[in-house]
């Protein structure tokens, strides 16, 4: 391995090889590697409220159903499938940019634009209506469901909230991605960014694949009785 | 400018691959809404969560590409999730377990 | 090397090129993070002193008489916070993991140089913010923020000071995760996983923890906050929450941050014990294998923190058999330096003595932790002076030795300068006096039941008291000293040679200072670590 620190005049670097990496190889496997390694520090970052969820609805069970009919699965369902749809269009973006199509990369990034700005359309209006029908835990909370509802209600709130962050942070990541690749950046042999900014956006897509039963589905067989 | 090591071990799947995984994610999607609205008791949560690993499982490894990933990098992948099971596990284990000593008076 | 030569050599090191402040602010070098790291770290480490010092002053006297209660709240609220969030944390891994480790992988620089830089901006920020909160009074809820005290009682500053905490967390979760990716692709060709010195072992160790860990704080401490500031009650009673639930959250970082901030210390002495004793590690596997079975059980232990808070008494005898079990890594390690140490060629240099230090205090303080660890003896000790003491044991008279040690070890490669050694080994016995004098006595006054975090008690325990702050004025002083005769070499010490130690690694092998891309060969390693007796002669020991 020929490669001195001053730059080896006989072994020509790929434009985007940084100057700490002795190839793209080690490069690209160093990006994806760590972005799975800070995935898992988002795991274990949503996986405390879940487990305060767990806590809870162990020994809140009733208020978890009775609370959980309250949500709009429906809205819920419908924003479960934004979502996926998003990924599908996030993959396709990264597989023009494996396959070199710029217009590809720019159509699917918008779309996933898109699809993510309307799941959080849609989440202000439930937030809106939480809101209006007085689910919002503090003093106007609703008296008539089971003690506990508002732990579940915070937790809603906590949970889908931070998920909303995460998608922000998403869309503003997707947004500096599209400038990119509007620039011409990915190419066949190097596209670590949009690569893992995908890895981010499937994420967030997971954690709402977990929220979405977790949070509405609960009580969508009650009936009252 | 290519190199030689750069992409030999970037499979690149088809589109056909990734619009069946989404076709799959949507049926389970609506499977589980379907199967939420029959009550099944304690079962409910059981496939609500076995449905929700199955989506899950299919995003990390043909969206996120973990099948074609180092198994180092799956290694990483996994502890993630087993680390958090830890800790509800164990978490747990003193909320399950509070009610077997009972309280003198109580 | 001829003086003129020697200061030619020094010019081109990392420290001079490139020249100008906003070369520095403006970094991607890990060794240049490293010694801004160090600067901050140190005043931090100078401010929690500041606080132990009020403590101190107060608990003279039996009656509160120096400060307020609630003042003495924040005092130790404060202390707590900055001496676990912005020093013990970061210290060993921002300073020397940042400098050595990508050296001793034989490396250019760590996997992501950029995001190293952002982990200590995000450090400054979060110091910023929590000056901020104690220009604005303060927090009074104990560094470990317990509900409902910390969401709907107090009247402090507890969201703001958990803002800075949950920043200075973020910037610990990125440098943890520069390390994994760094120690698992950017390893020099013949640097397998065998040979890597066994600091690389525990900072990798302490990086898992830092992953898995830190992020579960977080998001405990941001729903504190949220419950304050929007009301939503995760952990209040009178809604059906548990505060007991905080305790688990909490805990389960920040037993593992105990562990963060010791591996690292025990990572340093694994490097000064072959080198000081000349003589190759004893039990190498062990050791290596020993760090990552603290990283992994550590994460099993947490409730012990929680044995008198009404945590299942069932639950409860798991944690303690576990944290029993805990023990074994680290005796394991104590074992393995032991060893190494006997019939060697010991060297009576500064280093040394923070070794010995280190090893005599970490024992009593791992030792005094088994007490803990029994249930039925903790409901004596829980939040009584004898935890304070075990937990400082470790902390300072392990970690901090620990890190006094290899900045003294290293400071010849980081710096290029060689301090006065006569002063230093005059520190290290004003360290070990001061420290035993502060600490010693609160094992005592705990196994009479002192409480914690109060700031009166009752007349008898005054000696006990008065010979603990007695103790701290020196443990002061001794700081105090190496940090003048470390500054002062900065400008008029002797210029260091490449190896002044004649130790093993990979460091020891570029110039001291090393110049800005470490190494100015590639490096190929083809002898096992700590190669002291190349001969293959084998140690027999007994």
């Amino acid at each position: 391995m020929a490669h001195g620190p001053q730059g080896d005049a006989a072994h020509t670097h790929h434009p985007h090889q940084q100057h700490h990496f002795f190839s793209m190889a080690q490069q690209y496997e160093a990006s994806v590697l760590g972005m799975w390694v800070f995935l898992v520090t988002e795991v274990m970052f949503f996986g405390g409220m879940f487990m305060a969820y767990l806590v809870y609805r162990t020994a809140y069970p009733q208020a978890w159903v009775e609370s959980s009919h309250e949500l709009n699965v429906y809205l819920g369902a419908a924003n479960t499938l934004v979502l996926i749809c998003s990924s599908l269009t996030m993959v396709l973006a990264v597989r023009s940019a494996q396959v070199g199509s710029k217009v590809g990369q720019i159509v699917n990034l918008i779309l996933t634009i898109l699809l993510g700005s309307t799941f959080l359309v849609i989440k202000y209006f439930e937030y809106a209506a939480k809101f209006e029908h007085h689910l919002v835990p503090g003093p106007s909370f609703r008296t008539d469901l089971p003690f506990g509802s508002q732990l579940f209600f915070s937790l809603y709130f906590c949970l889908t909230g931070v998920h909303a962050l995460h998608m922000v942070v998403g869309i503003g990541l997707m947004l500096v991605m599209l400038v990119l690749a509007i620039r011409g950046r990915f190419t066949p042999d190097y596209y670590n960014q949009i690569e893992i900014s995908g890895l981010y956006w499937h994420f967030v897509d997971i954690v709402w694949i977990f929220l979405f039963p977790l949070l509405y589905l609960v009580g969508f067989h009650y009936t009252g009785a | 400018m290519s190199s030689p090591d750069s992409s030999s071990h970037h499979h690149i799947a088809s589109v056909g691959t990734y619009v069946a995984v989404w076709a799959a994610l949507v049926f389970f999607t609506l499977l589980t809404v379907f199967v939420a609205s029959k009550d099944f008791g304690e079962l409910n949560t059981a496939v609500a969560l076995a449905i929700a690993i199955t989506k899950a499982s299919m995003v990390v490894l043909i969206f996120m590409g973990l099948r074609h990933n180092t198994p180092l990098t799956k290694m990483v992948a996994v502890s993630g999730f087993l680390w958090v099971l830890i800790l509800f596990g164990i978490g747990m284990s003193d909320y399950l377990t509070r009610a077997w000593m009972g309280v003198p008076g109580r | 090397m001829s003086t003129a030569a020697a200061v030619a050599a020094e010019r081109h090191s990392y420290l001079d090129e490139p020249y100008g402040i906003a070369s520095w602010l403006l970094t991607k070098d890990h060794k240049r993070i490293a010694m801004l790291y160090l600067i901050s770290i140190t005043m931090f480490f100078a401010l929690g002193g500041i606080f132990a010092a009020g403590i101190r002053l107060e608990l003279l006297t039996p009656q509160g008489d120096v400060w307020t209660a609630d003042t003495y709240n924040k005092l130790f609220s404060m202390h707590g916070i900055v001496m676990v969030f912005f020093f013990l944390v970061p210290s060993i891994p921002a300073t020397l993991g940042n400098f050595l480790l990508p050296i001793m992988v034989g490396a250019k620089d760590l996997a992501f140089p950029r995001v190293n830089l952002i982990s200590w901006y995000l450090y400054i920020i979060g110091g910023v913010i929590v000056l901020t909160v104690l220009a604005m009074g303060g927090v009074d809820t104990g560094w470990t923020f317990y509900t409902p005290y910390s969401s709907i009682g107090s009247n402090t500053h507890v969201t703001l000071a958990i803002v800075g905490v949950f920043v200075a967390g973020f910037s610990s979760i990125l440098t943890g995760f520069n390390f994994i990716v760094t120690v698992h692709r950017m390893r020099a060709p013949g640097m397998t996983w065998f040979r890597l010195p066994l600091f690389v072992w525990a900072m990798y160790a302490t990086s898992i923890q830092m992953i898995l860990g830190t992020p579960v704080v977080a998001i405990t401490l941001t729903l504190v906050a949220v419950e304050r500031s929007l009301g939503l009650g995760i952990f209040d009673p009178k809604l059906g929450g548990d505060p007991v639930l905080f305790q688990h959250l909490f805990w389960f970082y920040s037993h593992p941050a105990v562990y963060i901030m010791i591996l690292p210390g025990m990572g340093v002495i694994s490097e000064l014990v072959p080198a000081m004793a000349r003589k190759t590690m004893f039990g190498y596997g062990f050791v290596a294998g020993s760090s990552l079975a603290i990283a992994l059980l550590g994460f099993f232990v947490w409730g012990h923190h929680l044995f008198l808070s009404s945590q299942s008494v069932y639950a409860g005898m798991v944690f303690s058999i576990l944290t029993m079990l805990v023990a074994v890594p680290s005796a394991v390690k104590v074992f393995n330096w032991t060893a190494t140490f006997y019939k060697g060629s010991i060297s009576w240099e500064s280093p040394t003595f923070f070794v010995i230090g280190f090893m005599g205090l970490f024992l009593i303080g791992g030792l005094t932790g088994l007490f803990l660890a029994t249930m039925g003896l903790d409901i004596h000790l829980h939040d009584t002076y004898f935890v304070v003491a075990h937990f400082h044991f470790i902390m300072v008279g392990g970690a901090v030795m620990a890190f006094l040690g290899g900045l003294h070890f290293w400071w010849p490669k980081m710096t290029g300068r060689m301090f006065n050694e006569a002063l230093a080994k005059t520190a290290a016995v004003l360290v070990f006096v001061g420290f035993n004098l502060t600490f010693g006595p609160q094992f005592i006054l705990g196994y009479l039941g002192m409480p914690r975090r109060y700031y009166s008690y009752p007349e008898e325990l005054q000696v006990w008291n008065v010979l603990s702050s007695a103790g701290a004025s020196i443990l002061g002083l001794g700081y105090m000293l190496a940090f003048s005769y470390l500054v002062y070499s900065l400008f008029k010490g002797e210029l260091a040679p490449a190896n002044p130690w004649g130790a093993k690694g990979l460091e020891w092998q570029t110039t001291s200072p090393p110049p800005t891309f470490n190494f100015d060969f590639d490096p190929v390693v083809t002898e096992p670590a700590y190669d002291y007796n190349p001969s293959g002669r084998e140690v027999h020991v007994g």
